[in-house]
């Protein structure tokens, strides 16, 4: 063992380290601060009271839900109800690792980049579903069948909005993704998937306009109606990753991610991260103005939205992006 | 080294889970370990140079059908009384007979693996580039038969799944 191995070994665990701590800090901190959004925007106060403009309501939430009795009730099967949170967090969790926030902060910039996030996305329903079935309660179980039924549906379109992207550059790889859109972010040549993958990523994540799991009026709290404590907590949480996760894909793949906007000399002393960040908050905030502004739909009009208008957008997509590529490679 | 750690590992995690797919009573647990024998299947792609395989296999197997397989149990909702029945049917005379064929058959694949001791298995890295060329080179003709067979598929799931309207 050499010198700079060590170093190289130790400096690729802090970045994976500072990586994993900042997204679940910032996923927890997305509570509050959507909370003191929606308020904004409804206009009301919102969480104020704790600390400066109520900064300390989240560490006294964290509080709480650490001292909660965190009961499980005698009907569950125990093996499925106490797997589900853990799923629920680390599924989108472990998907972190594939997305640079700059240049070389990476923490495995696998080749099967892209594939990695969608084989995430696949594993995170059966927290939902392992929820749904082990609560043994009707409102739980009809959350459970509902999640399912929705994130098989989008994720056939999710996958397929992406592809345009990975014809265009030619790889799954982040890291190549990013770097390709150099001249031109692939937000303009790939609206349409961009539409579709924006859509898809709200469902998955199981946020409103698509939160029908846990849809409060009709299910009481859905999946988690049976959860108390930290393993509720861990659901909450598990939810503003996804919303993180899909925000920072959001930037990854359509938006360039730490390249700036144009080429300009001042853009030469602004770290490429800040770039990063700043559109990542815009998507987040974006988000959290759709679930402010959007009513739930009905269920069947989801699933109808699904097959009958996203697949065929998205298969238009493909081909059209495949023609172009075709075109453009083999002057005929 | 390393890779032949993660790849015994994997498969040790393979095989005890599908054992306790076979030997658990309660069906959504034993869907539980499949996933899991799943997803060590994938390892075991990803440890011998297959990254695109194991990403599949993660997607389409552990990601989609197993979640299927899921949802219909979990819409069946079968209760206590098909675990008793599952403890019934597990009786030494009903796996005995196949358990003593099987270890058969694996003293042989041992005896024919260890003749060829010199066969290595290639680590070289496939990356999906690859796979995608001799899909549509060598294998282009059955991927046509299989996307054929799929629609075929899709065509009966519509007609069996549509609404019933006889009235001309």
């Amino acid at each position: 063992m050499d010198q700079t191995f060590l170093m190289v070994a130790f400096w690729a665990v802090f970045k994976a380290l500072v990586i994993l701590f900042g997204s679940v800090v910032i996923a927890a901190f997305l509570s509050f601060v959507e909370r003191r959004l929606l308020a904004l925007w409804q206009d009301r106060h919102g969480p104020n009271r704790a600390g400066p403009f109520g900064l300390l309501q989240l560490p006294a939430d964290m509080i709480k839900m650490f001292f909660k009795e965190d009961w499980t009730p005698p009907f569950v099967d125990v093996l499925t109800f106490w797997i589900a949170p853990g799923i629920a967090m680390a599924g989108l969790l472990i998907a972190f690792i594939v997305v640079p926030v700059a240049p070389d902060w990476v923490v495995a910039d696998l080749d099967i980049g892209l594939l990695f996030f969608f084989a995430m996305a696949g594993l995170a329903v059966y927290a939902v579903m392992f929820a749904g079935w082990s609560s043994n309660n009707k409102y739980a179980l009809l959350g459970g069948v509902r999640s399912t039924a929705q994130t098989v549906s989008y994720e056939v379109f999710m996958g397929l909005s992406l592809m345009g992207i990975v014809m265009v550059t030619g790889s799954f790889n982040m890291t190549d993704i990013v770097n390709a859109q150099k001249d031109c972010w692939f937000v303009f040549p790939q609206f349409l998937g961009f539409i579709t993958f924006a859509i898809a990523g709200v469902a998955v994540a199981h946020r409103s306009p698509f939160d029908l799991p846990e849809a409060e009026q009709e299910l009481a709290a859905g999946f988690h109606t049976e959860y108390s404590g930290m393993k509720w907590g861990m659901f909450f949480v598990g939810e503003y990753v996804g919303v993180l996760l899909v925000s920072a894909l959001l930037t990854v793949l359509f938006f360039g991610g730490w390249l700036p906007p144009f080429q300009w000399f001042v853009f030469d002393y602004i770290p490429p991260f800040f770039w990063f960040a700043a559109k990542t908050c815009f998507f987040i905030m974006l988000f959290i103005l759709i679930r402010a502004a959007l009513p739930r739909p009905r269920y069947d009009q989801i699933m109808d939205f699904g097959w009958k208008i996203c697949l065929p957008i998205t298969l238009v997509n493909l081909v059209g992006t495949a023609a172009v590529v075709l075109l453009l490679h083999n002057p005929a | 080294m390393g890779t032949a750690l993660a790849f015994y590992l994997a498969s040790a995690i393979a095989v005890i889970a599908s054992a306790r797919v076979i030997t658990s009573a309660n069906p959504v647990h034993a869907l539980l370990y499949l996933v899991v024998s799943l997803l060590a299947v994938a390892m075991i792609f990803f440890s011998l140079g297959a990254p695109f395989a194991a990403a599949l296999e993660m997607i389409v197997y552990a990601g989609a059908i197993m979640v299927l397989f899921v949802f219909v149990v979990m819409m069946l909702n079968l209760g206590s009384a098909v675990i008793e029945q599952e403890k019934q049917w597990l009786s030494p005379r009903a796996w005995a007979g196949p358990a003593i064929l099987s270890l058969m058959l694996l003293v042989e694949l041992f005896r024919s693996i260890g003749m060829e001791s010199d066969h290595m298995v290639n680590t070289a890295t496939i990356g999906p580039k690859a796979v995608g060329v001799s899909l549509f080179g060598p294998y282009v003709l059955a991927v046509e038969l299989a996307s054929m067979l799929l629609l075929s598929a899709m065509v009966a799931a519509w007609h069996l799944g549509r609404p019933n309207d006889h009235k001309e």
